[in-house]
């Protein structure tokens, strides 16, 4: 009997290591001290900038199911999730415990006052449940409502993109970039030939909820 | 966090060239070196073997006339660091940016404008402006907007001694400052991020104050591009960005100038834009800095208060006598 049962599964280990070789290279070049003037920036860059990486990834996986038909990409779609709410933590943890270090008791006041702390707050706060409720458990336990709490993701990705957005000072063009690729992916997401052949009724009542593939 | 008291340390001791040999080699052995670090660590021990694209490895040594009057306990930081971290976003808007793209700027030979309200007005050679002054060095706490900080030994003129021989007259209220225009040497100005060039402005009472320096240099040597050369301005009790860069042209005004980034962001760079821990910009908590100085591992406790008027208060309060701070930010 073969260890895995069929290739996508053989193939996850290996993506849970791709998922770790970011981390992999920061502790490296932590230990080598290079990390440039500013390590504790550096860190924090790096730790967001893959966080967001990955959630888009998982943004990804609908659109290229659409495309390339290969529909069993949804299941790389959880670890990718769960590595970008990994790195998430990681940069929190970053921000808190090196660079406030001792003045950590200052994320309160952070969170309140500063926009862009605010909203990356409540991007995290958002993924909570989406990470809580990953398990085969928690999906069979929550049926259709799963699908409708794992909607939060599109939220959590805007107030992740704002976040980026909002703390940069004057260069706004590698925020930017990220909301195009963001934009891109959700417009995949609309299934415009339906439209037009709605567009071609006259007026036809708006169905809320039409039965849709567990695809999103 | 406590500061220790190291007095008087100099530039070439706080990172001993044994350890930049080793990182290098480390790199090298990584064959690390051709992916862009090579700016970041080549010129500290070895100028000569330094790169083109490493305006920093230009270490013309400067004459130093007078030190010791303006020191500080703080440890100072490295050469290597105030030379590969800079926001001169004409050379681009990644701090490591100017190091890596400033080396085809030339900042000689060098002229600079004098107008406006002053009896002696016109253009004069560098030669002009900074030979009838000998060369100063002190050491300034650097504090940027960003909400991180170094302490810096510069080299130059107390921007006083130079602003009174143009004799100002009575209506000049305001000194202006520009920066060079040079697209062509300045690869970050093809971005339109800020509003081209870069002006900056004082009070006529802060320009006279004797903080306030006229830097052609530091840690004794001659300003590398990146940094401002071949003259710019320091004003160590207000934020970084007002230290103006590759200066070419002072006015005196009778009116308060437009300055760069309170055109960008009025609501949160202010014309004075003092250190002030009390007032927070918008987007970062101005009540603490992370310095970046010594050397080593330098991942934990870098944190530290940010003092009013960036531990200036002493000297340079009394200019703000009266004035709502909060308002005037």
């Amino acid at each position: 009997m073969p260890i895995f049962k069929d290739r996508i599964a053989a193939s996850k280990p290996l993506a849970f290591l791709l998922c770790l070789v970011p981390l992999a290279a920061l502790v490296w070049d932590t230990i080598q001290n290079d990390l440039g003037t500013d390590p504790v920036a550096q860190l924090e860059h790096r730790t967001g900038l893959w966080a967001l990486r990955l959630l888009l990834a998982t943004l990804a996986i609908t659109p290229l199911r659409r495309v390339t038909g290969w529909n069993k990409a949804v299941r790389y779609r959880r670890m990718l999730g769960l590595f970008a709410f990994f790195y998430v933590n990681v940069h929190i943890a970053v921000f808190v415990f090196i660079d406030l270090g001792s003045y950590f008791a200052d994320i309160t006041e952070q969170i309140a006052k500063k926009p862009y702390i605010t909203v990356g707050f409540a991007a995290w706060l958002l993924l909570l449940p989406l990470a809580f409720s990953s398990t085969q458990k928690a999906m069979r336990r929550l049926g259709r409502r799963w699908g409708q709490l794992h909607k939060l993701v599109y939220a959590i990705a805007v107030l992740a993109l704002l976040h980026f957005l909002w703390l940069v000072k004057a260069d706004k063009r590698e925020p930017l970039f990220y909301f195009a690729v963001f934009a891109v992916l959700m417009l995949w997401r609309v299934p415009w030939s339906k439209l037009n052949s709605r567009d071609k009724r006259p007026s036809p009542p708006l169905r809320r909820s039409a039965p849709q593939t567990q695809s999103d | 966090m406590l500061i220790r008291q190291r007095p008087d340390i100099r530039a070439s001791e706080i990172t001993p060239e044994s350890i930049y040999r080793q990182r290098r080699n480390v790199l090298k052995t990584l064959g690390l070196g051709a992916v862009g670090l090579v700016a970041g660590c080549g010129s500290e021990s070895a100028p000569s073997a330094a790169t083109a694209e490493d305006s920093s490895a230009a270490d013309k040594p400067l004459a130093i006339a007078k030190k010791g009057e303006y020191t500080l306990p703080d440890p100072q930081t490295s050469f290597k660091d105030a030379t590969h971290y800079n926001n001169y976003y004409e050379f681009g808007t990644d701090k490591s940016d100017p190091a890596r793209t400033s080396g085809r700027f030339k900042p000689t030979p060098w002229s600079v404008e004098i107008a406006g309200h002053a009896e002696v007005t016109g253009k004069f050679t560098l030669e002009d402006i900074i030979k009838p002054h000998p060369l100063e060095e002190r050491v300034y706490r650097h504090r940027c907007v960003e909400g991180w900080s170094m302490v810096i030994p510069w080299d130059g003129i107390a921007l006083a001694d130079l602003l009174k021989r143009f004799k100002p007259t009575a209506q000049a209220k305001y000194v202006a400052f520009t920066t060079v225009n040079r697209p062509s040497e300045m690869p970050g100005m093809r971005s339109g991020v800020l509003d081209w060039p870069y002006r900056e402005g004082l009070r006529i009472d802060e320009a006279m104050h004797p903080l306030a320096f006229l830097a052609t240099g530091l840690y004794g040597r001659e300003l590398p591009n990146q940094n401002g050369a071949p003259l710019r301005l320091i004003v160590p009790w207000k934020y970084g960005f007002k230290g103006i860069k590759s200066i070419v042209k002072i006015e005196f005004t009778d009116s308060m100038p437009r300055t760069t980034w309170n055109l960008a962001g009025p609501g949160e760079y202010g014309f004075y834009s003092n250190v002030n821990p009390a007032v927070d910009h918008p987007r970062w908590s101005q009540r603490t800095e992370r310095r970046i100085a010594g050397d080593g591992f330098n991942l934990f406790g870098n944190r530290i208060e940010t003092k009013p008027f960036n531990g200036y208060a002493d000297q340079v309060a009394s200019l703000y006598t009266g004035m709502d701070l909060r308002k005037h930010f």
